[in-house]
């Protein structure tokens, strides 16, 4: 019950204060909070979700799914070899700086204005931080662990699988962490640039038509996919790693 | 295994490899446009690259664009540092504050900065407050979690210890609560400078604020594409060069911590 309401407290207490002290407000970029929140429920309507919302976000699953596939695999390949890695790690280390939304202006050029091009960005600016994260866990697997396994003559798939992927996979799932914040950048970014729907697109249109309230509204919206992506991963991640953070966890208590 | 060969003299130096890989790059980015793999008018060749480059090193524009982007990424970094510091220290040395504003905090550390885009805009248009606006947003948030976790970290027994001496409450916080803190403070610092550095390079390429983004716009807009790849290359340079700058201030700073002594 405590708890209940220390998670809830704060965060009512600063909606009624944002509400109250909006309430009069005259000022024309800062609207009161009722205003917004009744653009919010006209503006968001089911049809404007699927027409606008949807796109972006299946764009966004769509390049994180590929730069995760693409940075794991490259990442194991470089993390096994030794000399592979030493050739490649300052070209990565210089890809990864590259701030990626300046990758927005030469996708345009190779693959125009669609969702290729937006799929592609994402791609671009998601598979570093993975792939790098990779390649430090692939390199860290538990040095027993490889030994017994060449000992008892598993090998091929099967290690990669039980081995190398599940040894790196708290690695791998930090990576994707980050990605998944950079991919969300991306998203809408790469919609204000050049196109014809998604949410970055409809926030800049609102903008643009100083359409405020529906602006804010906007900008609620996409608080909340950021909010609700993170709980989301969150989520997967402790199914995923349930084996890791036991593991801690009776480490710590030792 | 990995030891015994880097020991070994004959072994090649790791470090050539490196520079290996760095050639092979240029020498593919050369090659794939003048072979025509890739067409010359969507990647022009290194060498073309490179000596726009030097065009551009060699006007003032560059440099007062460059000056721009380092203003906003070191006041944003500043300001977000300065700010994550004071309240993490705050939240997590009040007793019962930290269980108050966890959810909150949870709540708006994943709302992407971007969202914010339009309002910078209508707020303070393409001045230079645009890209501090969503720069300061962005980093604030991994000094935050760094400096909560610090504070968290501190051994109790220390804490006790300085209590029952009557140390008051800045030598606590001098004494015990920031060397403790210290090492996760620098790595939030160091993630919220290449954040930062993201940031404000994307405030100047959507909004055009002045700065490397808004330049980079403009060579695209104008299909100088051999100067937008050159910028390009020197928005990375700088990103690695930030990354290199933090690992040094973390070394130096942390010369006394074991993580520090044990790896040297």
């Amino acid at each position: 019950m405590k708890k209940i309401l220390l998670a809830v407290g704060l965060p009512v207490v600063l909606v009624a204060a944002w509400y109250l002290l909006s309430y009069g407000s005259e000022s024309f970029y800062v609207p009161p909070l009722r205003t917004i929140l009744a653009a919010l429920v006209d503006t968001w309507t089911p049809d404007r979700l699927r027409a606008d919302v949807l796109p972006s976000v299946l764009r966004l699953l769509g390049g994180f799914v590929l730069a995760t596939a693409l940075g794991v695999a490259v990442g194991v390949v470089i993390g096994t070899h030794r000399r592979v890695r030493a050739a490649a790690e300052p070209v990565l280390e210089f890809f990864r700086a590259i701030p990626p939304p300046v990758l927005i202006p030469v996708v345009m050029i190779f693959a125009g204005i669609g969702d290729t091009m937006k799929i592609l960005v994402i791609v671009f600016g998601c598979i570093w931080p993975i792939l790098l994260n990779t390649v430090e866990g692939v390199r860290a697997v538990d040095s027993v662990l490889s030994d017994t396994a060449r000992s008892y003559g598993i090998g091929g798939p099967a290690r990669l699988w039980h081995l190398v992927l599940r040894g790196a996979s708290p690695q791998i799932v930090t990576g994707m962490r980050q990605a998944l914040s950079i991919a969300i950048i991306l998203m809408v970014i790469s919609e204000m640039f050049a196109a014809s729907n998604g949410l970055g697109f409809t926030i800049v249109q609102f903008q643009r038509s100083f359409a405020i309230p529906e602006m804010w509204s906007g900008t609620i919206v996409l608080g909340l996919l950021g909010v609700v992506l993170s709980v989301l991963f969150r989520l997967a991640e402790s199914r995923v790693l349930s084996w890791y953070h036991g593991l801690r966890g009776t480490q710590r208590q030792s | 295994m990995t030891g015994t060969a880097t020991s070994t003299p004959r072994a090649v130096p790791l470090a050539v490899y490196g520079v290996a890989g760095l050639a092979g790059l240029l020498v593919l980015a050369e090659a794939l446009p003048r072979l025509g793999v890739v067409p010359a008018r969507y990647l022009p060749p290194a060498t073309e690259i490179l000596s726009a480059l030097g065009r551009e090193v060699s006007t003032g524009a560059f440099w007062t664009a460059l000056g721009h982007t380092l203003v906003a990424w070191a006041a944003g970094l500043a300001i977000a540092a300065g700010a994550g510091i004071v309240l993490g220290i705050v939240i997590g040395a009040v007793p019962g504050l930290r269980a108050a504003t966890a959810s909150t905090i949870e709540f708006l550390r994943p709302i992407p900065s971007v969202a914010l885009i339009p309002l910078a805009v209508l707020l303070y248009g393409t001045d230079l407050k645009s890209s501090l606006l969503l720069v300061v947003y962005a980093s604030f948030w991994q000094v935050l979690i760094q400096v909560l976790a610090g504070v968290q970290d501190v051994d109790p027994i220390a804490e006790e210890t300085a209590r029952s001496y009557g140390l008051g409450w800045w030598y606590r916080i001098r004494y015990v609560l920031w060397p403790t803190a210290l090492p996760y403070l620098l790595t939030g610092v160091r993630l919220a400078a290449a954040v930062a550095l993201i940031l404000a390079i994307t405030a100047e390429l959507v909004i055009g604020s002045p700065g490397l983004g808004a330049e980079i716009a403009v060579a695209q807009t104008s299909n100088a594409l051999p100067a937008m790849y050159a910028l390009i290359v020197v928005t990375g340079l700088l990103g690695v060069l930030i990354n290199l700058g933090a690992r040094a201030l973390e070394r130096h700073l942390l010369s006394w911590h074991q993580s520090i002594r044990g790896a040297a």
